[in-house]
């Protein structure tokens, strides 16, 4: 008898400590891990989302920080958490593909971060100071031709979207920008406006945001942006270079698809709401919707080619 | 002048003074826990601002955001832990001060230091905003090295007993600052293989490692020691008194050492943990008795505690100029900004003139309400540490120092760390080997390699075959250099002067 209370006691405690069941998630808060500094753009997105997450889930969204390694300390952490859908953390391309690829322990492998969604994007965006000799996009080439090397463009780390940018835009364009990696997307931009390098490659964020100290001459787009409308694409001006920074929710691996294709549900709910729209494009962040099947495609597409920049800049 | 009148006006709201008051008492409480650092503070708050208006939400922030810093000297002077990193040198005097029987005068002394440092960063973030900020535009890399390179020498002073010691911390410091993601490059280096490396260590453990365990052990080893003499100065109102007169009978210590806290701030990147060091320095190298300190001089109090609050202001400077976070808690201010609709930079002067000047001018408030909670908290902050019996206080700091230590980044890695550094500092504390210098490596180290890194890139528009001459080229540099060079031989210049002085005593004799 005592046993069978016993039992049913625990049974009682496993359901409290595990709320499982698929079908009514979410019945308990959900964390929201950001592996990068309060502050960030992805702080900032998150902060944003929350409120609204919170009422499309109908649960209490917790933010907190796991700062470290560029991302990885976080991601390492995300990956060694219950599959149940109640640790969640936003994740980033390139940095979860360039990582594992780079480092010989990141603590986690590309396929292990889970994508619910990719909801937004920071294009990379080529500005330079207001007062700039280089009125376009030529101008700034042909003085990287004339002197290889002396040109110098700042951005916001080594290997990311903002490095990739200017490794592949000199491959296309035959020319030898040196690249000042700096440590987050606002450490340049004192340099930028100190004059001290020649122009950043950054994200459509700076360009829109300092649009008074700026003066942008390409943006890494398909088509033109509805915020900078005289601002060119490289791909107008000859240069095939569609390149940005992404970022996402994901989910330890294991994570069940019902749970998963709930959160996504939620997000997308969240990207719909007209003024939070309207707050992201006054600030250049630029949502995108793609689900889980669709991320992880898009990922598997990225692969290969930052894989081939990757061994070219070794060399 | 009159939009800074007018906003006394919008901040002396009965609801902002009540958030004002709220946030103070969070930010004086976060910051004196050693691991509860200023940043994590502000980050915590943020969220509940959304719902305010803007003026209470940024008025509330500064206050939690100033009152942490101030904080920060509690745990410094009763326990020899620096509540944020701001707070390193006030441990130098502070804690030998409580160690003497002067805990509250030391107390005191940093209430009335942090309020006028803090006013007069206020005064030159309202004054000097514009100009301060195009000037600090004028670092770029070359600069930031140089001007880390000089912080290093501060070292030659700094360490009383042995220069070549100090030296050797200071270069413990810079490799223990190197483990991790390299600031440039994005390589991960000296992780042992362990993935939880890759973030590097972080900094606020190791501080309280290196300054806080050691002391706990030492007073491990000796249990019938009482913690610090209580009670053999008499009375709080003198040493109210007595503290006052330290701090306002020395106009040129207050005004040097809020100045270059200001300066300090302003730079991206620069905060308070260096501002400190960089005034108690130069408090230490003005003084007429430069042995005094180190031993509890109330000087070396007002002069770190004075800086680090003019930081705080100053730290806004380039954020609301020119809208560069420049600081930790500088970027989630930016972030509450921009998520309030308010973009940061000139807009702020323009557009939002009502909101910023609303926000600068709750900085006076803020100090002198500070001034004010110090000294009646003080008491009792005072008496309630000194009456817990040392053997329930170890325990509790060393508890205190593990939750303090995974908390700042949910890291059980950083907690590791404490420990080790903890075994470390009490080693080479017995070897005199000086933490503070140890502190000051960790620190400017990835300053260091970031600005000689990124400034040999930043060379190549000068010339692509020696791009290292940039950082002899340019005029600041040159000043930062003559100045490392003075700083680094101070020590010898005033030896030469002890022996002349010497010899002339001996000749008159």
């Amino acid at each position: 008898m005592l046993i069978k209370k016993l039992l049913l006691a625990l049974a009682a405690v496993s359901f409290l400590v595990a709320p499982a069941s698929a079908a009514d998630f979410p019945s308990a808060p959900v964390t929201y891990m950001i592996p990068f500094n309060a502050g960030g753009e992805s702080d900032i997105f998150a902060r944003a989302q929350q409120p609204l997450l919170e009422k499309a889930l109908g649960q209490s969204v917790v933010i907190t920080y796991l700062v470290g390694g560029g991302g990885a300390v976080g991601w390492k952490e995300l990956i060694r958490n219950k599959p149940d859908g109640y640790y969640t953390a936003g994740f980033n391309l390139p940095h979860v593909i360039l990582q594992p690829l780079q480092r010989k322990k990141a603590g986690y492998t590309t396929d292990q971060i889970k994508p619910v969604m990719l909801f937004m994007s920071t294009p990379n965006a080529l500005v330079v100071p207001k007062d700039s000799p280089y009125k376009t996009l030529d101008d700034l080439l042909k003085a990287a031709k004339e002197k290889p090397g002396s040109v110098v463009l700042g951005g916001s780390g080594s290997q990311t979207a903002n490095h990739l940018g200017v490794v592949r835009l000199n491959k296309m364009a035959g020319v030898n920008i040196s690249y000042i990696p700096g440590t987050g997307t606002g450490d340049m931009i004192s340099a930028l406006l100190g004059k001290h390098v020649n122009g950043l490659m950054t994200y459509t964020t700076v360009a829109k945001n300092y649009a008074n100290d700026v003066r942008t001459l390409a943006v890494a787009t398909p088509e033109r942006l509805a915020v900078l409308p005289d601002v060119p694409t490289f791909r107008e001006l000859g240069y095939d270079l569609l390149e940005g920074a992404y970022r996402g929710l994901a989910v330890p691996p294991g994570t069940p698809d019902d749970v998963v294709q709930k959160l996504y549900e939620a997000c997308k709910q969240v990207n719909n709401d007209p003024e939070f729209k309207q707050k992201m494009d006054n600030m250049g962040f630029f949502l995108v919707d793609m689900d889980p099947a669709e991320s992880v495609k898009f990922i598997n597409e990225l692969t290969p080619i930052y894989k081939g920049i990757l061994e070219e800049l070794k060399k | 002048m009159e939009l800074i009148l007018g906003s006394f006006g919008n901040v002396l709201t009965f609801q902002n003074l009540t958030f004002m008051f709220i946030a103070m008492t969070l930010g004086m409480v976060a910051g004196a826990l050693p691991g509860f650092s200023a940043t994590m503070a502000v980050a915590l708050l943020v969220p509940f601002t959304f719902t305010m208006s803007p003026t209470s939400g940024l008025v509330t922030i500064g206050a939690l955001y100033a009152a942490a810093i101030y904080g920060g000297s509690f745990s410094a002077i009763l326990l020899n832990t620096p509540g944020t990193p701001s707070s390193i040198g006030t441990c130098f005097d502070g804690y030998p001060m409580a160690k003497n029987g002067r805990g509250e005068e030391a107390l005191y002394t940093a209430s009335f230091a942090s309020g006028i440092g803090g006013i007069i960063g206020t005064i030159i973030l309202i004054a000097f905003a514009l100009p301060l900020a195009t000037w600090s535009l004028q670092f770029g890399p070359p600069e930031f090295f140089w001007t880390a390179i000089f912080g290093l020498t501060i070292i030659s002073s700094l360490s009383t007993k042995s220069v070549l010691k100090g030296f050797t911390a200071g270069f413990i410091g810079v490799v223990i600052g190197m483990i991790g993601l390299s600031p440039i490059g994005g390589d991960v280096r000296f992780d042992f293989g362990i993935s939880n490396l890759q973030g590097g260590v972080e900094m606020v453990s190791v501080l309280i490692g290196f300054f806080c365990i050691p002391e706990m052990l030492k007073l491990a080893s000796n249990p019938r020691q009482e913690h610090m003499k209580v009670g053999t100065i008499s009375g709080s109102r003198e040493s109210i008194v007595k503290a006052f007169w330290n701090v306002f009978a020395h106009w040129g210590n207050i005004i040097r050492s809020s100045v270059l806290g200001a300066l300090v701030g302003i730079l991206p990147g620069a905060g308070g943990n260096i501002a400190n060091l960089v005034a108690y320095n130069e408090a230490k190298r003005a003084a007429k008795d430069p042995e005094t300190f180190g031993k509890g001089n109330p000087q070396g109090v007002v002069a770190t505690e004075t800086a680090n609050n003019a930081v705080v202001e100053s730290a806004m400077v380039p954020l609301l100029a020119l809208g560069i976070p420049g600081s930790p808690p500088a970027a989630i201010i930016y972030g509450a900004l921009l998520l309030q609709g308010i973009n940061p930079g000139p807009e702020l002067f323009t557009k939002n003139a009502e909101i910023t000047y609303a926000f600068m001018t709750s900085f006076f408030v803020v100090n002198i309400f500070m001034v004010i909670i110090g000294i009646m908290a003080g008491k009792y902050i005072f008496k309630f540490v000194t009456s817990i019996p040392t053997r329930v206080l170890i325990p509790s700091i060393l508890l205190l120092t593990i939750v303090g230590s995974f908390a700042i980044r949910n890291n059980i890695m950083d907690t590791i760390l404490m420990l080790g550094s903890g075994l470390l500092g009490y080693i080479l504390n017995e070897l005199d080997f000086d933490s503070g210098a140890l502190v000051l490596g960790l620190i400017l180290g990835p300053i260091a390699e970031k600005g000689f890194v990124q400034g040999i890139i930043l060379g190549n528009q000068i010339s692509t075959e020696t791009p290292w001459i940039i950082f002899f080229t340019r005029p600041i540099c040159l000043v930062l250099i003559a100045m490392s060079l003075l700083s680094a031989c101070w020590p010898l210049f005033q030896a030469y002067r002890r022996k002349k002085k010497a010899a002339a005593a001996g000749g008159a004799a």
